[in-house]
Order: structure tokens, then C-alpha cells, then sequence
């Protein structure tokens, strides 16, 4: 039922009413391809398995983990290299399973814990837009890097068992009882394609998340654990830390631009903006937000984030004795203002900024080493680009202006050591191409 | 040489600068599929303006970062017909940019409308102090285009650029504390004016004390940070004052990269070709229409690529030499006085003055924008009565404190009489460096039948093909301009109380030097106009031999104006655009018919 609810919104925003002189068969396989992409964009499909300035949809992103590199795969139609052989049954299996064509289980970098809670209508409509919908590309993506005995994939079937829910289980949990249907609308969303949990929820020992629903309680989408040197935040209501002082307007905002008031997509989040949430309607993202703003706070904060001008008042009378204070004059302030407020939306705030004020630092250290960009999407044609400080600062300079940031206009977040940042540094190699990385990163934006 | 035909397209555009990305934009607008040719490579925030390289002196003011490439093909110059021209091989007058963005991402950022007077200065001259008034050999000229036309393009140049300014009247109605010379205007500026840097500061008091009428000047370095109507956005500016030579990495100085390709980027009617240098317009028998242009890639490949219609909107001497080497129009021959390409060639009539305040001033010319500051026009334009000094023309007075950098601090050295070497020429530069500022008359320069451009005998550039000549002079009557002017500098400098002046007026014999800075604001060689016989291009800047070639940039004015360049050339390919779109494309041909 939702399927074909998307399908008709699609169907009405779109004009495919203007080619009904058309056949009438092609006419509604065009829509429900149509309807199987926004899916995809929904489901965030583009952001792992299409690599920048290659075909879409033809694999070989790179996951480095612990036990080796895996790489996403090519899910075109091609016959051979690609899933052109699975039947829709196959293809719904591996999707909401996890299991290959061929019975083996796929690495759950694929988000199939979430997919499972996708409806037939759904998954009918993303099988038909990736059979017709797509390109065949024949280029097989290179195999996974990862030594044996860890590259026997048979433990991943006990892990699937306990970890992905059945089809009952994800029915029920998608028909669960909400107070509107919006937040049904939401729930489904994020819960199921969306697959925010992903990176925001919490993994357990064995890399499962800890909660794959709100009904399952408070560390769904409370902060996850890095990704790709990445630290993603809390989407759930902390005051400091997580969405508590966004409004259902800020996060539809985020969602199609990545630019608001309060901050600045970066790291995997432009990915996911990029190919997945500017293309939603707003109806959805206003699902979305309605739901994500029903999440209470995981934990009780000390107390809500207040704006303190000291900080701004010193560095404006030229103190700038406190530690960082002048790495941050010279390097930050520019953009981010010695205010802490910078310019948003094209230069995010510090003061405030829930990335910032996180437990974990990881992010914040990223940032600076490695830069960041912001990326156009169709509603904010201009990306922006922060250069990368790694090549210009040692660890203990980068340690001290992230302190510095982390406590001043109010933050009050613990500070971080030059060891900290030395390990970030060697996790994103980030030491010897620091300018470097910024520049290759930024090779997509051009303005 | 063989070159390979491509798919043709509806709209092929020379350059990459404000002028083509203007236009490119304008017809994708209108459905039509649009290649952008540039010759230099591409460029961005996040690589040109990456910061701190982008803000390296040497890399951008002296090694020409965003600059022409002299080594492939330059122009020649000379002072007078009777000498023989030399190549321009070393970076010095003028400096014509290179890549995308064009003179538009090097630019400073002053952002001015074009005086209502200057549009109309041949018919203003002869009614206000008659015929015989102009002087013997000035081809003195109205552009064909009145500012009341121009209104609504130079607003939406405004809007375009987020330009920062204030406004002084709006409908007729005086609405703020701007430029109490300007023409009203339908709209405000899309920001307010920069905040004034404390040499403009000072400047603005003493000016007002000698009498005149300061004002903020109008600035595309975004006061604020802003989004256009494209959905573009600028950061605002932070005074650092690397603008000009530089790509801002603030976002905040309007480019065609910030302010236009972000969105003519992501559209597919649009494709943009770097590394293509245009050899020649392609024309068919008739040469009365073009079938597309020809162009060497980077590897030395050569493309013919077939459009419908042809937009030149390179820089001002290219879109010139483009239209010599091709045969769009009659060459100027100066001596039959006959021909118009290449006929009107101007320049810009700058001088800096120095003043030397107390040394409990500091000036602090580190800080800067590029196109803010204060200025005063009661000399520019018929702003004053020129009856009883007998020259034609005027010029703005400002301090527009861009960022005064070290190696140029360092090469500025002391006050006159400071030696150039030693600790005396160090402690003489600290004083300037500190404690002074300085002063431009940004004057006009009058169009001269012996002042021109045309296809060098000699030389030729890397691709085989004749360079461009340009044979220029100072003439008394812009002599005579900046004399009067740089003495009203006096008036003010004394009012500022300056403990040492240094007032530069062009001197009488000394003859146009290449080998010093002095603006790239080049203009005029394929001039719009009403008649044919003095004009390249009609009042739609349609090139009156060839209809489907329009010819964009400063090479449409008939004469110098004291103001900078951009704001006009903006105006009028919007100006243009809108005329294509709304009579052209609907029915090609001349859109004005003699």
C-alpha cells in the first residue's frame, strides 16, 4: 500500500500525465520505474554502491574495516557482472535478508537489518527500476580483500539469524500502532529504507545495532560508532548533543540542502543527501522529521546548551591567551567568527553545533585535519570547501584549537589530546595528505 | 590542419568569464543547447581558492596565477603609428586572465552602474558646450543605449553579484546617503554598503570638508553572506584584501564561479569545454552568416564545432582580434578613417597619489576589499561644468583600499627622496606601510582616430595566426583631465592634514609605459552604436555584418568612462540576452534594420 502511495505521488508530481498519448503499457512501466528510483534515493542505494565518476550502480566502493576490504558490488542488470539473473523473489531475499542468489549471506554493510522492514510494493518497485531502470554495466567489481578464516562467510548466517528480523517480525514492526499516520510515514522511513541506524544507532559486540526501531528502545539513533573515521551523532532530542533544539523545518531543510542554521552536513551524511534524501518529496522528509522529533533524548543531559559571549568578547579585545585561541584566529575564525556563530548556511556555526559538543571528538579532529564539503544539491547549487589543516598542524596544534572549540561559546565538551588526533590522523591517513585530500575531495564541487 | 566536426548545438559561447557565463546562462534559460569554449583550464574555490595558498602574494601578483599565458599568444604594442610594434611578453600594464571565470574571477570587485551622461557623452558634449568643442581627432561617440533602458539589467547584474552598496535615490526618490550623482534606480542594492576601512573613513571626512559629495562605492564583495537568484551563494567578506589577482576563498567576492556555473553547472543544456582555444569564427560563402567556430584542444587537436549562433565574449581585445581574424566586420583603416573593427580603441586613465598622515595614524593597509571604499564624483561624467577647462571627459576620486601586501609594500618602499636600499628605504617603508594612503583618479580616456587595434604584420602566436596590435597614447585632452583632478586630491589631501602628499598627474610627452601596472580595464575596437559606419556592433551588441554573432565585453564602448568595467559589461550582455530571447531566437536575423 505504501508502495503504490508513492507511486501515485510520484506519478502526480512529475507530469508523466503529459505522455499519456503514449502506449499504455509503457506509460505505467515508466511509472513504476519512476517510483522503484525514488525508492532507491530513499533506500540511499547510489551512495555505496555507485563510485564517484563511475556508472551508477556498478559497485567497488571501498569498506575498509578491521578484518580486511570489502567492496560493494555491481547491482545493475548485467547478467553476470551485475543481478540481471536474480528473479524478483531472489532479488527481494537479498534485499530484505541478506542472502546472496546463491545462498550465501552478504556482509551486513549492507543494511539489510533495516531493508527487511521494506513492503512487497516497495521492493516490487525498486526490482522492476533495477532491471529497467538502470544501465547494464559488464565490469565486474574486484573481489574482497579479506583473509581466511575470516572470509568464510558461514558465521555470517548465525549472525543473520540473530540479528535480521524475519518477515513476521519486521511486518509487525512496520505495522505497529502510531499516534498518525505521519509518523507511521516516518517511522517507515527511517526505520526501514532510510536505514539511519545504520551509522546513528549504536553497534553491539558482534557489530549488530543495538535497537533497530524506536520500539526498541532509547538507543535507536542515539549516536553510532565511527564510520570511516566519522562520528555519527544522536538523532534523537538532546539539547546539546542531538536534534533537541531543531525544529521539523530545520531537519527538511538539512535533509534537501544539508546546510541550516544549526550546521552543516559532512563525512557520510553528504553522501546520503547527495543520492538519497534532496530527492525525496517533502512530504517524506516531513515524515521523516515528524518522526525523528518524536525520539526523547537517550540520555539526560546536564542541562540545555546556552550561548556564553565570553569567549567572542575576548578574542575581540585581542586575548588571545587562552590554549587555541589564536590557531583559532588564524585558521577558523574567517568563516566560524570569533563569535563562535559563523555564517550559516554557508559557513556552519561552532557555538552550538551538536557535532562539536559530542562525546566523541572524532569528527570534529577529522574535520580539520582533512577538511570537509559541503555539496550542491538542487535546492543549494553551491558546494563550499574547508581546506584540510593536517600538512599546516601537528598533532598538539589541531588538539588545542579543537579543545578550544569544543569549550568555548558555551560548549563545555571534554577536550581532546594530541594523541586522540594522532590517532585519528593515522586512521585517515590524513598526515601526509592533508591539502591533498581536500583537493581530490573537492574535485566534484566546481565553484 | 583538418579539424573534426562536432554535433552541431543551438549557441556556441567564447569565453568563460562573466560576459559568456551571463549569456550561456540567459539561453539555456531560453531551451537552447549552449558549449561554453574556454582556453584556460578550470578553475574553483576549492582548489584556486584553498586556503592559505590562495592567498600567496608571489603565486598571485606576480606569477600570475589566474593569468593569460603570454607564452602562446599575446598582443604587440606600440605608441604611434609610425613606430613598430613589440610583443607584450611580460605581464605588467594590463593583465588579461586566463581559465574559468575569466577576468571575473581575478577581478577586484567595484561594481558600478555606468553614468546616464556617459551613454549619451557625444550628444551631452555637443548640446552642453557645442560642436567645435570636441577636440580635432577625438571620435567622440554615444553608445546607442540609454540608462533607462539599462535599468532593469544593471539591477539584475546587482542582484546577480549580491552586490553591496547604498543607494541614494530609488524611483526618484532620495532614499539614502549614496552617491548623490547617480542616476535613481528601481531597487535597492542587494546588501548594504561595506563597511568603510579607516583610510576611507578618513577620506570620506576630508572630502566632505573640501566640499565634496563622498559615497560608498558599490561593491560586489558581499557585505553579508547571500544567496542570488540563482540559489548561489556568497560568504560574506572578511577584508582580507586578496582580490584582485586572486579567487576568493570566502565566497565572497561575486564570480562567474560562484555567482553563475554552480548552476549553469548542473544543467544539461549546458557543456563547458576547457582547454579549447577558438582559432577563428567559421563563416559561410556569403560571410553575412557563421556556421560555428574552430578551436585547438589541449593536445593539439582541432574541432569545428557547429552552432546556430555565435556569442563572442572573450576579453575585450580577444573578442576584437577574434572578429579581425575572421572577417566579421570591415577592419578600421585610420588613415582613410574608414572601417570598424578595431576602430575606438580606449584604455583607462589611472593615477595613484600618496598621502603621509601623522604618525599616530595608522592606516592599516593590510585590511582591504576590493571593490569597497570611498569615492567622490563631483569630477566624473557631466557632473561638472567643463566649459571653462576646456577637456572632455572626468574621473571618480577614491580610496579604494584593496589590501596593500608585503612584496608590494616592499616595492612601494618611503615617502619620495627615501633611498631603495639600507635601513633608511626599511624604516621609509614602514612609515608608508603604516601611516599612509592612497588616492586614485580612475579617469576616463577618450577615443582618438589614431588610437586602434588591428592584425600585427609581424607577429603571430603560437597557433600561426597574427597577433594583435594595439597602437596607443596618452592624448593632451586626458592629460589635461587628470591634471584638474589629481589638484582637487590636493583639496582633500590637505583637509586630511597630511604631513607629506605625493600628488601623480599624468605629465605632458611622457608617453603610455607598458611596463607598469596601471588597470586592465581595456575597451572599445568593436563598438556598439546606431551607425554602421562607426560601429561594429548595433545597440544589441549584434555584429551588423553577420547577425548570428553577438560580441560581448568592454570592446562595446565607444569611449572610456571612469568607472570600472564590470557592471556595464554585465548590463549589457543581459541586455542583449533578453533582446535575443525575446526577438531573435523567435526570428533570427539583424534586430535592427537600417
Amino acid at each position: 500500500m505504501r508502495g503504490g502511495h508513492v507511486i501515485a505521488l510520484l506519478a502526480g508530481l512529475s507530469g508523466w500525465g503529459l505522455h499519456a498519448a503514449c502506449a499504455e503499457p509503457a506509460r505505467d512501466e515508466r511509472a513504476e520505474i519512476a517510483a522503484g528510483e525514488y525508492v532507491a534515493h530513499a533506500a540511499d542505494c547510489g551512495a555505496c554502491h555507485t563510485l564517484p565518476g563511475h556508472a551508477p550502480f556498478s559497485g567497488g566502493l571501498a569498506f575498509h574495516l578491521p578484518m580486511g576490504t570489502i567492496r560493494s558490488t555491481n547491482i545493475t542488470p548485467d547478467p553476470k557482472a551485475g543481478i540481471g539473473g536474480y528473479s524478483e523473489a531472489e532479488f527481494a531475499r537479498a534485499v530484505r535478508q541478506g542472502i546472496r542468489r546463491d545462498g550465501a549471506t552478504l556482509y551486513p554493510a549492507m543494511p539489510y537489518p533495516s531493508y527487511a522492514r521494506m513492503t512487497d510494493a516497495d521492493v516490487h518497485a525498486l526490482y522492476v527500476y533495477f532491471m529497467k531502470g538502470v544501465a547494464p554495466v559488464a565490469i565486474p567489481v574486484a573481489p574482497n580483500d579479506i583473509v581466511w578464516p575470516l572470509s568464510m562467510r558461514w558465521p555470517l548466517v548465525a549472525w543473520r539469524m540473530m540479528f535480521v528480523p524475519s518477515r513476521d517480525q519486521a511486518g509487525q514492526q512496520v505495522r505497529r500502532a502510531f499516534a498518525d499516520p505521519q509518523l507511521a510515514r516516518g517511522a517507515y522511513l527511517v526505520e526501514g529504507p532510510g536505514h539511519c541506524g545504520a551509522c546513528h544507532t549504536p553497534r553491539g559486540i558482534a557489530m549488530q545495532e543495538k535497537a533497530l526501531t524506536a520500539a526498541d528502545g532509547p538507543l535507536f539513533l542515539s549516536g553510532g560508532g565511527a564510520v570511516d573515521g566519522w562520528n555519527p551523532v544522536s538523532l534523537r532530542g538532546e539539547a546539546r548533543v542531538g536534534l533537541g533544539r531543531w525544529s521539523e523545518d530545520d531537519i527538511v531543510t538539512f535533509l534537501r540542502t544539508g546546510r541550516v542554521t544549526h550546521a552543516a552536513a559532512f563525512g557520510g551524511m553528504t553522501d546520503a543527501i547527495r543520492h538519497g534524501t534532496q530527492h525525496m518529496t517533502e512530504e517524506d522528509l516531513r515524515a521523516i522529521a515528524h518522526y525523528l522529533k518524536s525520539l526523547p533524548p537517550a540520555r539526560a543531559e546536564q542541562a540545555t546548551w546556552r550561548y556564553d559571549a565570553a569567549t567572542g568578547r575576548a578574542l575581540h579585545a585581542g586575548d588571545l591567551s587562552a590554549r587555541g585561541a589564536r590557531a583559532y584566529v588564524d585558521n577558523c575564525a574567517a568563516c566560524h567568527r570569533t563569535d563562535g556563530h559563523g555564517y550559516p548556511t554557508t559557513f556552519p556555526p561552532l557555538a552550538g553545533n551538536p557535532v562539536v559538543m559530542d562525546a566523541s571528538a572524532t569528527s570534529l579532529i577529522r574535520i580539520v585535519l582533512t577538511g570537509s564539503v559541503l555539496h550542491a544539491t538542487h535546492q543549494a547549487p553551491s558546494s563550499f570547501v574547508m581546506p584540510g589543516f593536517a600538512a599546516r598542524m601537528d598533532d598538539q596544534a589541531v588538539a588545542d584549537v579543537v579543545s578550544f572549540i569544543r569549550q568555548s561559546w558555551g560548549n563545555a565538551a571534554q577536550p581532546v589530546s594530541a594523541s586522540d588526533v594522532a590517532a585519528v590522523r593515522r586512521s585517515t591517513q590524513a598526515s601526509t595528505q592533508g591539502q591533498e585530500g581536500a583537493a581530490s575531495s573537492a574535485r566534484q564541487p566546481m565553484n | 590542419m583538418d579539424a573534426t566536426r562536432l554535433k552541431p548545438v543551438d549557441v556556441v559561447v567564447i569565453g568563460g568569464g562573466w560576459a559568456g557565463s551571463i549569456m550561456a546562462k540567459e539561453m539555456t534559460e531560453a531551451g537552447q543547447k549552449v558549449v561554453m569554449l574556454e582556453r584556460g583550464p578550470d578553475r574553483s574555490t576549492a582548489v584556486e581558492g584553498a586556503y592559505p595558498g590562495s592567498i600567496d602574494e608571489l603565486e598571485g601578483n606576480y606569477r600570475y596565477r589566474l593569468f593569460q599565458d603570454l607564452s602562446k599568444s599575446t598582443v604587440t604594442i606600440r605608441n604611434n603609428m609610425r613606430q613598430r610594434a613589440l610583443p607584450y611578453r611580460r605581464m605588467a600594464a594590463f593583465l588579461p586572465g586566463e581559465g574559468v571565470g575569466g577576468a571575473g574571477l581575478h577581478w577586484s570587485g567595484v561594481h558600478f552602474r555606468m553614468p546616464p551622461d556617459d551613454l549619451i557623452l557625444r550628444s551631452k558634449v555637443i548640446e552642453r558646450y557645442g560642436k567645435s568643442f570636441i577636440p580635432e581627432g577625438m571620435n567622440l561617440q554615444d553608445y546607442g543605449v540609454t540608462y533607462d533602458e539599462l535599468e532593469p539589467f544593471f539591477d539584475r547584474a546587482e542582484k546577480v553579484f549580491g552586490t553591496s552598496g547604498e543607494p541614494y535615490m530609488i524611483n526618484g526618490q532620495v532614499v539614502g546617503k549614496g552617491n548623490v550623482f547617480s542616476p535613481s534606480r528601481s531597487q535597492p542594492f542587494p546588501l548594504p554598503a561595506l563597511k568603510d576601512v579607516h583610510t576611507a573613513h578618513l577620506f570620506r571626512k576630508a572630502a566632505t570638508e573640501a566640499g565634496f559629495h563622498p559615497y560608498s562605492m558599490p561593491a560586489a564583495n558581499a557585505s553579508a553572506q547571500y544567496t542570488n537568484p540563482y540559489g548561489a551563494q556568497m560568504g560574506p567578506c572578511n577584508f582580507c584584501g586578496y582580490c584582485s589577482g586572486y579567487a576568493c576563498y570566502m565566497y565572497s567576492k561575486a564570480s562567474p564561479n560562484v555567482n553563475i556555473l554552480p548552476v549553469l553547472r548542473r544543467d544539461p543544456l549546458f557543456e563547458l569545454r576547457t582547454h579549447a582555444h577558438v582559432l577563428r569564427v567559421e563563416m559561410d560563402s556569403t560571410k553575412t552568416r557563421a556556421t560555428g567556430v574552430t578551436y585547438v584542444d589541449r593536445e593539439g587537436r582541432t574541432w569545428t564545432q557547429p552552432a546556430e549562433l555565435v556569442i563572442i565574449s572573450a576579453f575585450q581585445f580577444h573578442n576584437v582580434r577574434l572578429m579581425l581574424l575572421s572577417g566579421i566586420g570591415k577592419p578600421y583603416d585610420p588613415v582613410a578613417n574608414e572601417g570598424v573593427v578595431g576602430r575606438n580603441f580606449v584604455y583607462q586613465n589611472v593615477t595613484t597619489s600618496f598621502v603621509w598622515l601623522n604618525r599616530n595614524i595608522e592606516t592599516e593597509q593590510f585590511i582591504g576589499t576590493g571593490g569597497g571604499g570611498v569615492a567622490f564624483d563631483d569630477f566624473n561624467s557631466e557632473n561638472f561644468d567643463h566649459g571653462p577647462l576646456g577637456f572632455v571627459g572626468g574621473s571618480p576620486v577614491w580610496v579604494n583600499q584593496a589590501g596593500v601586501k608585503a612584496i608590494a609594500a616592499a616595492q612601494a618602499g618611503g615617502p619620495p627622496g627615501t633611498p631603495r636600499w639600507g635601513s633608511a628605504w626599511k624604516k621609509g617603508l614602514v612609515d608608508t606601510y603604516r601611516h599612509s594612503l592612497r588616492i586614485d583618479a580612475h579617469g576616463a580616456n577618450m577615443a582618438y582616430r589614431d588610437v586602434f587595434l588591428d592584425l600585427d604584420p609581424t607577429w603571430k602566436d603560437a597557433y600561426g595566426l597574427p597577433l594583435l596590435r594595439m597602437t596607443f597614447d596618452w592624448k593632451d585632452n586626458d592629460i589635461r583631465m587628470n591634471r584638474y583632478v589629481v589638484d582637487r586630491i590636493g583639496e582633500v589631501a590637505r583637509a586630511m592634514d597630511a604631513r607629506q602628499v605625493q600628488l601623480t598627474r599624468r605629465e605632458f610627452g611622457v608617453p603610455f609605459d607598458t611596463r607598469k601596472y596601471q588597470t586592465t580595464h581595456l575597451g572599445g575596437g568593436a563598438v556598439m552604436g546606431t551607425d554602421p559606419a562607426t560601429s561594429a556592433l548595433n545597440r544589441y551588441l549584434q555584429a551588423w555584418d553577420v547577425p548570428n554573432v553577438f560580441v560581448i565585453g568592454a570592446n562595446a564602448f565607444p569611449q572610456g568612462t571612469g568607472y570600472n568595467p564590470t557592471g556595464m559589461v554585465a548590463a549589457l550582455a543581459y541586455w542583449s540576452a533578453y533582446h535575443i530571447r525575446q526577438t531573435y531566437l523567435k526570428n533570427p536575423g539583424p534586430l535592427v534594420s537600417l
